[in-house]
């Protein structure tokens, strides 16, 4: 199935895009963060499943809209 | 009410628009961008957000400000993209008929939004450097 990944601060610089589509078999977040090869570990983020946060057990559905979270830093 | 904003805040706007006949008390948190941090010099920063659910996630941390403190509005502001030195990083106006909850629930608005809103800091340095803040 197809899911939107954004990315944001230092994972939009590695990834070189702020969005792009994922292709996964049924799975968790968790399995989706493994699939991307991110450069910050699931322990250094949050995540976000359209636009509510999520737990990274959480059973991914064709066309969510996926944000992983870096330690924020606003204010 | 939460904003983002790409423009320079108009703090004056704002204000005006927290101001009705009920409150007695005002009170704001203006976050500027200072040229240091942790002993280097910064020339601007950046700020990325994640717009919807920033949005989402000020919501909540308002609907709990409406539970523990009796206010009247709540207006937060936060801009994205280069902010100069001195320039407003963010805006936050209380108002309510008394003081102490307004003081309470502004002081509760930025600490929860500096800890819960996904919203990134990247300083850049004078010397070409930079980063993002709280990288791991």
């Amino acid at each position: 199935m197809k899911v939107t990944v954004q990315y944001h601060a230092m994972l939009r610089e590695q990834k070189g895009c702020a969005e792009e589509q994922a292709e996964i078999e049924v799975g968790t977040l968790i399995e989706l963060h493994q699939k991307l090869n991110l450069c910050l570990e699931p322990k250094h983020l949050k995540v976000a499943i359209n636009d509510e946060l999520a737990a990274w057990d959480q059973q991914l559905k064709e066309n969510d809209v996926v944000i992983f979270i870096p330690p924020v830093a606003g204010g | 009410m939460f904003l983002l904003s790409s423009q320079l805040i108009d703090a004056t706007h704002y204000r005006t628009r927290c101001q009705e006949h009920t409150a007695g008390g005002f009170v704001c948190f203006e976050g500027w961008v200072r040229n240091q941090n942790e002993g280097r010099e910064v020339k601007h920063l950046t700020f990325d957000a994640a717009g919807n659910l920033a949005e989402n996630e000020f919501s909540k941390i308002e609907s709990e400000i409406r539970t523990q403190f009796d206010i009247i509005e709540i207006i937060c502001v936060h801009r994205v993209g280069d902010v100069s030195l001195g320039e407003l990083a963010v805006w936050i106006g209380v108002t309510a008929v008394h003081r102490d909850a307004a003081f309470k629930a502004c002081r509760y608005a930025i600490d929860e939004l500096k800890e819960r809103l996904p919203i990134w800091k990247k300083e850049c340095y004078i010397d070409g450097d930079s980063g993002w803040i709280n990288h791991p």
